[in-house]
């Protein structure tokens, strides 16, 4: 098993409603979509996310799409038209959260590997 | 089946694919490519969409001060820019331009089309979106959706209240022969839907297509979004010529089936990544898509490359339409005052969290009123405070910030002040600061039944 960070095997966008972020996050294989679902846990990204997210976690799954929808309430400062941050509307929370890191077996270690990602 | 419009034009279902362009996915959007799909894209619609969710209580603002105005500043160069391709090619227009102000939007249009001698291009004006009177009429028992009080409950003044209007008043428009449509507040896929329902005389109750129509809306109403932009990130995902990204345009099929490009020989991608990107960015609970027309179920989507630049969308599903309007409320809520400064060198964060001290001294000796502070170091945490990784090394700059809510013009102004006179006073070698102001005009939502919201369709001549 090796550690690299999540933007490794995934990609993401942030999107905004009010107070509430959403993100998408994005294997960008099929095979590394386990790994998405095993290791970005509601659970994780609330410990990820300290400080921002301060309501429930939901997370959607499409699997056909090998992607999760995560939706974060009340993580936008308050909402996007008040809030005081300059970033109202949580769009470089698809930064963030690739700076998770995951574990990964052997197999996609070594496939990350020779495509020139270095594990953590 | 054949209804007749009042020109006699026989509105009989399309069977060819319909292409609709996404010219603007917000008010300041860049003009050129939309243009561009105007003149190369052999569109049948060009679809702007401008109003994010505070774009049309700012207008309604304009607009108190000033009748004539509220509807969106670039309207006259758009339509100067690409009306005329419209004309040559046939190609309708549908736009959210109208703001707080349609017909404004509409009248202006007419007058750029009688200017330019492209008639006859009739103009029509969707209304109604606004419910400003019906919600203060009922603000005891509406219910703010964020917090599930009434809108009593809201701190500030109610200044506007815009209804999610669905596809239903533009077709009526287009079944009455518009080639331009102005509205205010329309939900940002329904703009699309209208062409093809329109088109394909879908009807109001048919959910499945309703369903895949409004999940290709989806998928352009944000432009360049869904062909290229906001996507890059070197090394990772690689996008050439951001500068000349191409819009994107539909291609739908008469059962709402649909693809995704772009015009040849502009920048940006369309591929699998960047639609699945844009597919959930909208979106909470897949299964469950809200919009006036039909709720989407995107649980099966499926995206294909079939391809350069071509994503297909199917799998869509729709359910019956929601029984409420989903309202926008704009609420005066006060002022934020901002001050920023950077440091440098070596010893650069100390000076700044010396700063930070002082600020903060200073506004309780001046008795400066805040409901809220925030001081944010810029370089090192500012989007992401404590989540943010920890840094390798002192960082050679860092920019202070402090951003406070007041519930007066005079206390932001104030917050401002007291970073300004960090210099001179405050700890050595600094930039100039910097000092902003701004009143808060924060949007909430409520839902209002369907029978409180009736759009109307105005037709409008150009002022001679």
């Amino acid at each position: 098993m090796k550690r690299f960070y999540l933007r490794e095997i995934a990609h993401a966008r942030a999107g905004d409603k009010g107070d509430t972020s959403n993100i998408g996050v994005i294997a960008y294989k099929a095979e590394y979509y386990p790994v998405v679902l095993a290791q970005v846990t509601p659970e994780r990204v609330r410990e990820h996310f300290r400080g921002i997210a301060k309501g429930p976690i939901s997370r959607y799954e499409l699997p056909q799409l090998h992607a999760i929808n995560l939706v974060l309430e009340r993580a936008l400062a308050g909402g996007v038209t008040r809030s005081l941050s300059l970033d109202p509307h949580g769009k470089s929370y698809s930064a963030l959260i690739l700076t998770m890191t995951v574990e990964v077996d052997d197999a996609i270690a070594a496939d990350l590997m020779k495509a020139g990602r270095r594990p953590l | 089946m054949t209804l007749a419009g009042p020109e006699g034009r026989s509105l009989r279902p399309r069977t060819a694919p319909v292409r609709i362009g996404a010219g603007a996915s917000y008010a300041g959007d860049r003009i050129e490519p939309a243009t561009d799909l105007a003149a190369r894209g052999q569109l049948d619609y060009l679809v702007y969409e401008c109003l994010a969710e505070r774009t049309i209580a700012l207008a309604q603002l304009e607009r108190l001060k000033d009748p004539a105005k509220g509807y969106n500043d670039l309207l006259d160069e758009r339509f100067r820019a690409a009306l005329p391709f419209c004309k040559q090619f046939g190609t309708r227009v549908i736009s959210s331009m109208g703001a707080a102000n349609p017909v404004g939007a509409a009248r202006h249009a007419a007058h750029i089309i009688q200017e330019l001698k492209l008639g006859p291009m009739p103009v029509a004006a969707v209304i109604g979106d606004d419910v400003l009177q019906y919600c203060l009429d009922h603000r005891a028992s509406l219910q703010v959706m964020e917090t599930g009080l009434p809108l009593t409950s809201l701190p500030g003044e109610i200044v506007s209240a815009n209804a999610y209007l669905g596809a239903e008043p533009i077709v009526q428009a287009l079944d009455r022969g518009a080639s331009v449509v102005l509205t205010g507040r329309v939900a940002d896929c329904s703009l699309f839907l209208a062409a093809m329902m329109h088109e394909f005389r879908w009807a109001a109750d048919d959910w499945e297509r309703l369903g895949r129509g409004q999940a290709a809306g989806d998928m352009v109403e944000c432009g360049a979004i869904v062909s290229g932009g906001y996507f890059a990130d070197p090394g990772y995902k690689e996008v050439h010529d951001l500068a000349h990204l191409g819009f994107p345009y539909l291609e739908v099929e008469p059962d709402g089936s649909a693809e995704v490009t772009k015009l040849e020989g502009t920048g940006g991608v369309v591929n699998r990544a960047i639609c699945t990107e844009h597919l959930i960015y909208e979106i909470h609970d897949l299964a469950n898509y809200i919009t006036p027309d039909v709720i989407v179920d995107f649980s099966d989507v499926r995206l294909e490359e079939v391809g350069k630049d071509r994503v297909r969308i199917s799998g869509v599903r729709g359910k019956p339409r929601p029984e409420h309007h989903k309202v926008s409320i704009g609420v005066r809520e006060g002022w934020i005052g901002e001050g920023e400064i950077t440091y440098a060198g070596l010893g650069c964060l100390e000076r700044a969290r010396l700063a930070e001290q002082v600020v903060r001294e200073r506004l309780k000796i001046s008795g400066v009123q805040l409901q809220e502070l925030r001081v944010d170091y810029i370089g090192l945490n500012s989007l992401h405070g404590e989540a943010s990784l920890p840094p390798r090394e002192p960082p050679y700059e860092v920019r202070l910030r402090f951003a406070g809510r007041a519930a007066n013009r005079r206390d932001a102004v104030k917050l401002g002040n007291e970073v300004e006179t960090l210099v001179g006073k405050g700890p050595c070698s600094s930039s100039l600061p910097r000092q902003y102001v701004r009143e808060v005009l924060a949007i909430y939502s409520c839902l209002v039944p369907r029978v409180a919201v009736r759009p109307e369709v105005v037709f409008v001549e150009g002022d001679a």
